[in-house]
Formats: C-alpha cells, sequence, structure tokens
C-alpha cells in the first residue's frame, strides 16, 4: 500500500495534529548511554509502598471489576474531603466531581463539552503540551495568551482580554504552571477573575502541581470571588503524590459540566481502572506525610538547581512552585532547539525546548529538578563545560 | 530549622554547612551555628556509616535480648539500663513497653560470643531477672534504607 492510500484514510485533523515537541525530542534521546535527563516530566520518587500495598491487598480480594463511570464513591467523598480541607473548596461528590484518566483525560472531556466548531478557546504561551490540541480535536481553535519572562511567566490581565473575541468560550490554565514553574498567587489570579467575569469565561485550572508550592500558600482558584461558578478545577495524583502511572485525575465543577463530560467518559473509557482508584484513595486517607517529604525534598533541590543555573550563566527567575526551571539561553545567541540539541550530543544531558510549550517559550528550556540532587549537580557541571566549550567555539551546533 | 536541618543530617549524614544551606536557603553561618549548637547540647550525638557488614569479610552478629529486671524504687529501671549500657559489646539499650522491661541490642563476632556474653554478664547482672536471647539472621532494613537492590528506576527519558 502506497504512502498515499494510507494518510488517505486518515482523517484531516489527525493529519494537520502535529506530534508533541516533546515526543520528538525523546526519540533523540533514546538509546543514548550515560544521559542525565532533565527532561523528565515526573516525580523519581516510587509510589508511596502505602498505597501498593492497599492495591496490592484489594488484588487478593478481588476487587478488579468496573466502577461507577464517575469513579467510587469512596474516592469521591475523599477528594471532596481533601479539597475543602486543604484549599477551602467545597464540592458535591455525587454531582460535582468525574475522575478520570490523569488530569490530561479531564482537559480532552472539558474541550468537548464545552466547545462547538468555530469556538476559541484560550491557552497560555507557553503551556503543557496537550492543552492546545485538545481544543483543535475539539475543531475549534486555540488562541494563545502570551505569558513573558518580565511578568515571570504569569497572566496577565491586560493580553487575556485581548485575546478574547466574540467566540471565546473560556481560558484553559496551568497554576503552578508547567512548563515554567511559575506560580499565580491570589493576587495574580484576581486580574484573572476580572476578565473572566467580563467576558463570561469558563476557566479551566489545572492545578495538578498545587501541593508543590514552595515559599506560601497554593491558592486554588474557584475559590476568587464569583469563580465556583465558572471554574472547572482539574486535580490528580500524578504529582504529588507519585502516582504518574496509574494515571488517575479528577474534574471538579459545575454539575452540569461534570454531568456532560460524564457522558462521553461513560462511552469512551467507561471508568478508571480499579486499582487506581484503590491507590488514590490510600493516597488521600494517609498520604500527607508522604506528600510532605517529597515536596521538601524538592524544595532543596529547587534552591540548589536553580542557584546552580543562575552561577553557570543560565539566567533564570525563581520557580515557586512544580518541579520544572525554565532558564533564558539566550545569551548563548541559540534558538532553544539547537541548545537542547546541541547540549545533549555535546554533554548528554537532556532538556527540554522551550518552543515545545508554544512560541513564548522560545530563548529558554524547561528542565526538571525531579532528580537526586547529585544528578543536578552533574548536570550542572555538564552545562558549565557546554557553555564554556560554546563560547570557546568547540561545540558543534546541532540544527 | 533545627527539624528541616535534622532531617538531612538524619538522611544524609554530615553534609558542609555550605551544602545544607544552599538547599534550605539560610546562610551557612546559620546552618554551622545550629549544628554546634545541637551538638553542644547532645542533640547531635555523632555521625555514622550505615553498613551491610554481611557484604564484607568483617565477622559481625547481633542479638535483641529482652531483659526482665526489678525496678527500684524512685528510680525504675534507670541504674540496671545505665550499667547495661556501658558494656562495649552492648550496641543500644532501650526501656520498652510489653513483657520485657529493657531491649538491648548486643553485637559480637559470632553467636557464641554473644551467648557467652549474655551468660556470663548480662544475666548474672544484679537487678536482672530474666533474659530471651534472639539473634538477627538477615536484615532486610536498616535505620530506613532496604538493603536489598534499589529499585530500577522506569522513567521515561523524555515525559510531558
Amino acid at each position: 500500500m502506497s504512502v498515499e492510500q494510507q494518510t488517505d484514510r486518515i482523517s484531516r485533523l489527525a493529519r494537520d495534529l502535529r506530534p508533541s515537541g516533546i515526543r520528538e525530542f525523546f526519540d533523540l534521546v533514546v538509546g543514548m548511554d550515560d544521559v542525565i535527563s532533565l527532561g523528565v516530566g515526573e516525580p523519581d520518587f516510587p509510589t508511596p509502598w502505602r498505597a501498593c500495598d492497599a492495591v496490592i491487598e484489594s488484588l487478593r480480594h478481588g476487587a478488579t471489576s468496573y466502577t461507577s463511570n464517575r469513579g467510587m464513591l469512596d474516592l469521591r467523598v475523599e477528594i471532596a474531603d481533601y479539597l475543602l480541607a486543604r484549599f477551602g473548596v467545597d464540592y458535591d461528590p455525587e454531582e460535582q466531581i468525574l475522575v478520570t484518566v490523569g488530569a490530561s483525560e479531564a482537559v480532552d472531556l472539558a474541550m468537548r463539552v464545552l466547545l462547538d466548531p468555530g469556538d476559541e478557546f484560550l491557552v497560555t504561551d507557553p503551556s503543557y503540551v496537550s492543552y492546545a490540541p485538545c481544543v483543535e480535536m475539539a475543531h475549534a481553535r486555540a488562541v494563545a495568551v502570551r505569558t513573558r519572562l518580565e511578568d515571570e511567566f504569569r497572566i496577565k490581565a491586560g493580553p487575556l482580554a485581548d485575546a478574547c473575541s466574540e467566540r471565546t468560550r473560556g481560558l484553559l490554565f496551568c497554576n503552578p504552571s508547567n512548563p515554567t514553574g511559575a506560580v499565580m498567587r491570589r493576587e495574580h489570579l484576581e486580574g484573572v477573575a476580572e476578565v473572566a467575569r467580563d467576558r463570561d469565561l469558563l476557566v479551566i485550572s489545572d492545578e495538578i502541581y498545587a501541593e508543590l508550592t514552595y515559599e506560601g500558600t497554593h491558592c486554588c482558584f474557584p475559590t476568587l470571588p464569583g469563580m465556583y461558578e465558572r471554574t472547572l478545577l482539574l486535580n490528580g495524583f500524578s504529582k504529588a503524590d507519585a502516582m504518574t502511572g496509574w494515571r488517575v485525575g479528577y474534574a471538579c465543577g459545575p454539575a452540569d459540566v461534570i454531568e456532560a463530560m460524564t457522558r462521553i467518559h461513560a462511552y469512551t473509557t467507561m471508568c478508571v481502572p480499579i486499582m487506581g482508584q484503590i491507590a488514590a484513595i490510600e493516597a488521600l486517607r494517609h498520604g500527607e506525610d508522604d506528600r510532605a517529604r517529597m515536596v521538601a525534598e524538592y524544595d532543596q533541590r529547587r534552591r540548589v538547581f536553580v542557584n546552580g543555573l543562575n552561577r553557570i550563566g543560565l539566567d533564570c527567575f525563581v520557580p515557586m512552585g512544580a518541579f520544572y526551571a525554565f532558564p533564558s539561553i539566550r545569551s548563548t545567541g541559540l534558538t532553544s532547539q539547537q541548545f537542547a540539541k546541541s547540549l545533549l550530543a555535546d554533554q548528554r544531558v537532556a532538556v527540554v525546548p522551550g518552543d515545545a510549550f508554544g512560541e513564548a517559550g522560545q530563548g529558554h528550556v524547561r528542565c526538571s529538578y525531579a532528580s537526586s540532587i547529585s544528578d543536578l549537580r552533574e548536570a550542572l557541571a555538564r552545562m558549565e563545560a557546554f557553555l564554556a566549550r560554546l563560547s570557546a567555539g568547540e561545540v558543534t551546533i546541532e540544527q | 530549622m533545627r527539624e528541616k536541618i535534622l532531617r538531612i543530617l538524619t538522611e544524609e549524614g554530615r553534609l558542609a554547612d555550605a551544602e545544607i544551606a544552599e538547599r534550605l536557603g539560610l546562610t551557612t553561618e546559620e546552618v554551622a551555628e545550629t549544628i554546634g549548637e545541637m551538638e553542644a547540647d547532645r542533640v547531635v550525638l555523632g555521625y555514622r556509616a550505615l553498613v551491610d557488614w554481611s557484604k564484607t569479610e568483617v565477622e559481625r552478629v547481633f542479638a535483641y535480648i529482652l531483659v526482665e529486671g526489678s525496678p527500684e524504687h524512685g528510680a525504675g529501671f534507670d541504674r540496671l539500663a545505665e550499667h547495661i549500657a556501658r558494656f562495649d559489646e552492648v550496641h543500644s539499650v532501650h526501656l520498652t513497653s510489653g513483657s520485657a522491661d529493657l531491649n538491648v541490642v548486643v553485637e559480637g563476632r559470632d553467636f557464641r560470643d554473644i551467648a557467652l556474653f549474655v551468660a556470663e554478664k548480662l544475666a548474672p547482672t544484679s537487678g536482672v531477672t530474666g533474659t530471651s536471647t534472639s539473634f538477627v539472621l538477615k536484615t532486610y532494613k536498616l535505620e530506613g534504607r532496604l538493603m536489598g537492590e534499589t529499585p530500577s528506576n522506569h522513567r521515561l527519558a523524555v515525559s510531558p
């Protein structure tokens, strides 16, 4: 069968869908030895054993069935209790919470239920790689809201309002941010809330990194005045509970939106695998100390790594959340792609080019500090060697 | 600040003051001063390596010995425990709840070494009314560290 015939049977939408810049970079790294990877968007800690033990025990007792489409009621009740106690936001576990296959599935479902063809949805630039494609897969247009280094990549009310049109249905953003590690505190979020009120936007607040907020407390978007009714809150267990592979996230919000998302979820996914849900229940009931231990560890790595970046000459604002640093590489004169590929080839350190997350990420690279301090120090030493070799003209620039 | 520093010291040993300071966002002087105080106050008793002796040529065995004793008026088991603790063979001594009164960890070159210590020194000690010895045959976890292979890291090299 010719390539042409093969592509003919693929829909226009799928043909136009570009693979994520992260995946492209992954292909380059595969097969290389001795790579220190700062390209990893997941904890280096294994899932706390209590959660694994709960699942092993549940398997012995035959817990291998489907669950309610919305997720086990026990889990939804635990989620509701946690959100109320931790962030002061109150959801009804019967009608306002849907357990999803990671927060990723929730983004997809939300776009399908909120958008009609031709609608627009605002997505911050830079942002997590799946946001804009999920808008496009719903036959709508993703409109970038550019954020700037000068504002530490926080959303400002001016550019946000400017990006709105009559077709704009809402805004999707991640706080704390992947890829920048930026945190929007209450005072920063108030500007977003004001535009949301004025322009009647539905706000999808992806707070998957909420627990990973350093030096201060996380502000949960729906707790802002007037925002509860117009916010879809996303969270999950991948980051704070080191449960990426279990694939458990959740969406909370107005009952009509959750109900519509549940209908699609029921057809496409049925339910999140019960093992993951059981692990999540255990994480919520008994995971507080484990979360605190991991957050304290990330906080130490954050200081060491960000200090190190600035010391070797890669300017980096101090990220207050998640486990990413987003240093500027403009001083090298290279593009993000050139920097990341040349660094990988020359020193075997993997970072993700900032433009994989949007045009505003150009001139930056995303470095995850979810690695041991010894690995971070070794990566810094290699990056320093790279910069020295680069200014001596000894590095072959990879395109 | 003490708690955060202690967490690092107990997890990773005596790191340099500057290293601890950078990790915790403190000054090197603050760290040096705090650790100095804790050492002087005997909050920190020392810094040791955690060793899996079974992987070395060194012969070293341990036993848990549950000791029953007769308490003294007004002092309980303190004098007995402090007496037992003075023996070099004794690794640690705890006053415990449960069937015995003291839990004593003893180390020796071999089982016989320990058995003789118990028979000749520990059991005859004035105030000891009974002992029950359990030899350590294999160690699975020591001071918070697993003894076996560290679990492999399954993470992809690059992920979103």
